[in-house]
């Protein structure tokens, strides 16, 4: 049985890690084919990075994912704890649905409505160039919105309602006890927000296809755009360099909370052993 | 009661933007859905939809989904259940590894699979050393290949975040009851995963039945897909918005009413108040 499923591993991860390796390998090809390797260079990386389309395409990706990971994550944050601490519940649920419908809806609805809806306002405000850096970073904001307030409320509902309470009851106002006592209790929700927000926004191509204008182009598109000409080698030496920084990067995260966790179980550990000699001194002193 | 003003009203600049743009662009899509070009109400591209070749284009989506959907949970299922009975350590790696090819982009993944898939492609080069030799680019078969390496790992996530839930104390309670291993299998962790599994095809069916893009490249334009002829009519040289909107809402029913049909095999307690759309 465990030789078996070894093998299953083995099979399902051949499958997952089959493209990737053909990605790795073909960026390094001396010739322009993708199929065909024909000896191996470093000139694929040298090109695409003299290609200032690419870099500069690469730089808009990072400055739409960062504005829209910050925005929806304050957005967000914000969103869930109106959403928590809504008593009706028929509003809630209705907040809740129509919060959920970018998640659920297929990305190239949500991608063509929001697209009839920017050339709606494009031919009220008369312009002709409606699509643009600002429409392309509503959408990513709109779709990453759910997936933030989604990891967050689940913070919200298990702190103890008494804590802010408490706080109050001490004499913080209620915008202090919601930075000093909520915020931090939330934090953890609000990073994964974060993170997953740029990952999606860094990611997206569908809806970015229907929402971006001719003059900012993403990474998504500018590689669209290639694999619809002749492709060569060069965009597999970019997604190689993106994909060894997104490894150092999972690397390090899962690093560090492994980092955390251990810290957190040596400190439980150290507790419970004081909890135990307190015990067992007091169970002494009763005994005298 | 004085923690009234942040918290009452918190949720409204996110109310507003909802509003703004999650309602008002669907309301753009039924508008544009039932109007011509010139604004005034037709029923013309509704009845549109059910001519010429457009329904053996949704069939031929719903098929493929299906397909794909369905071999995602036949390889998933094992590989969360092998995945849940790790090691901590092993677990969170395998974890890793499962989510590392999610990070990368499917545009430049779907490139290489056309790399791998192709006659003169580097499996039938290793094939051919044997001589086999396949034909499988611009086939059904390799856009069901693609479309399942896209969205396997949010099949396997869900599935096993609930197996790795599961106590395991009930599992030694059943054995101690008499249950034979297959009937642990059968009897406790599948019913008990049964939520994993309904999220796991929900998260996969949605993209694989509105794909485009994997479409073109790897069944090499010979079949259309839903998604394809949508996108043809909003960024293509036949650009016709009204018609491509009722597409789209033809799309969204029959995703609903997959759906639909799906939690009625669910617990609608497991949901976690999870609406249908």
């Amino acid at each position: 049985m465990k030789t078996a499923s070894r093998i299953y591993l083995a099979l399902v991860f051949i499958f997952l890690y089959a493209p990737l390796a053909v990605m790795i390998l073909i960026s390094f090809n001396g010739g322009e084919s993708t199929t065909v390797m024909d000896g191996t260079s470093l000139r694929w990386y040298r090109e695409m990075l003299r290609d200032g389309a690419t870099l500069q395409a690469l730089q808009n990706t990072v400055v739409l994912s960062i504005s829209s990971a910050v925005i929806s994550t304050i957005l967000g944050t914000f969103a869930a704890m109106g959403i928590h601490h809504m008593r009706r519940k028929a509003l809630r649920s209705a907040v809740m649905t129509v919060t959920n419908v970018p998640m659920m809806n297929p990305d190239i609805v949500t991608g063509i409505s929001l697209m009839l809806l920017f050339v709606f306002a494009g031919t009220l405000l008369g312009s002709e160039t409606y699509l643009s850096f600002w429409t392309l970073l509503i959408a990513h904001i709109t779709f990453s919105l759910p997936y933030v307030i989604l990891s967050i409320l689940p913070k919200f509902k298990q702190m103890d309602r008494n804590l802010p309470e408490a706080a109050m009851d001490l004499g913080c106002t209620p915008l202090q006890s919601f930075l000093k006592v909520e915020l931090p209790f939330i934090a953890p929700g609000i990073l994964t927000g974060l993170i997953m927000a740029f990952t999606l926004s860094f990611d997206d191509f569908v809806i970015s296809n229907f929402t971006s204008g001719s003059g900012f182009e993403t990474l998504t598109i500018h590689i669209f755009a290639m694999t619809k000409k002749s492709v060569k080698p060069d965009i597999y030496a970019l997604s190689t360099m993106i994909f060894f920084v997104v490894l150092v990067m999972l690397l390090a995260y899962n690093f560090m909370t492994g980092a955390d966790e251990r810290r957190a179980r040596r400190e439980r550990e150290a507790k419970a052993r004081f909890l135990r000699r307190l015990r067992k001194e007091t169970a002494g002193k009763e005994a005298a | 009661m004085k923690r009234g003003f942040l918290a009452r009203f918190a949720a409204v600049p996110h109310i507003v933007w909802s509003v703004i743009f999650i309602i008002a662009p669907l309301l753009f899509a039924f508008f544009y859905a039932f109007t011509d070009g010139e604004g005034s109400f037709t029923l013309d591209n509704i009845t549109r939809l059910f001519s010429g070749n457009y329904p053996l284009i949704f069939l031929n989506s719903l098929c493929l989904a299906l397909i794909a959907t369905v071999i995602c949970l036949i390889i998933s299922y094992p590989l969360a259940y092998i995945m849940s009975r790790m090691s901590r350590r092993a677990q969170s790696t395998m974890m890793l590894l499962i989510m590392i090819p999610l990070w990368m982009n499917f545009l430049i993944m779907t490139y290489s699979w056309m790399t791998l898939l192709e006659d003169t492609g580097i499996i039938n080069t290793i094939l051919g050393k044997i001589g086999l030799n396949f034909h499988m680019i611009n086939t059904p078969g390799a856009v069901v290949v693609g479309m399942i390496f896209c969205y396997l790992p949010y099949m396997v996530l869900p599935i096993y975040s609930v197996m790795a839930g599961i106590d395991p104390k009930l599992i030694e309670a059943s054995q101690d009851l008499g249950a034979s291993s297959r009937e642990v299998l059968t009897k406790v962790i599948m019913p008990l995963s049964l939520p994993g599994v309904i999220s796991g095809i929900t998260m996969v069916f949605v993209p694989q039945v509105s794909t485009f893009y994997i479409s073109q490249k790897l069944g090499g334009g010979t079949f259309q897909l839903i998604g394809d002829t949508i996108e043809s009519y909003f960024t293509g040289v036949s650009i016709n918005y009204h018609f491509g909107a009722a597409l789209s809402l033809l799309l969204m029913v029959l995703i609903i009413i997959s759906m639909g049909v799906m939690n009625r095999f669910a617990d609608p307690e497991d949901m976690n108040g999870r609406p249908m759309l």
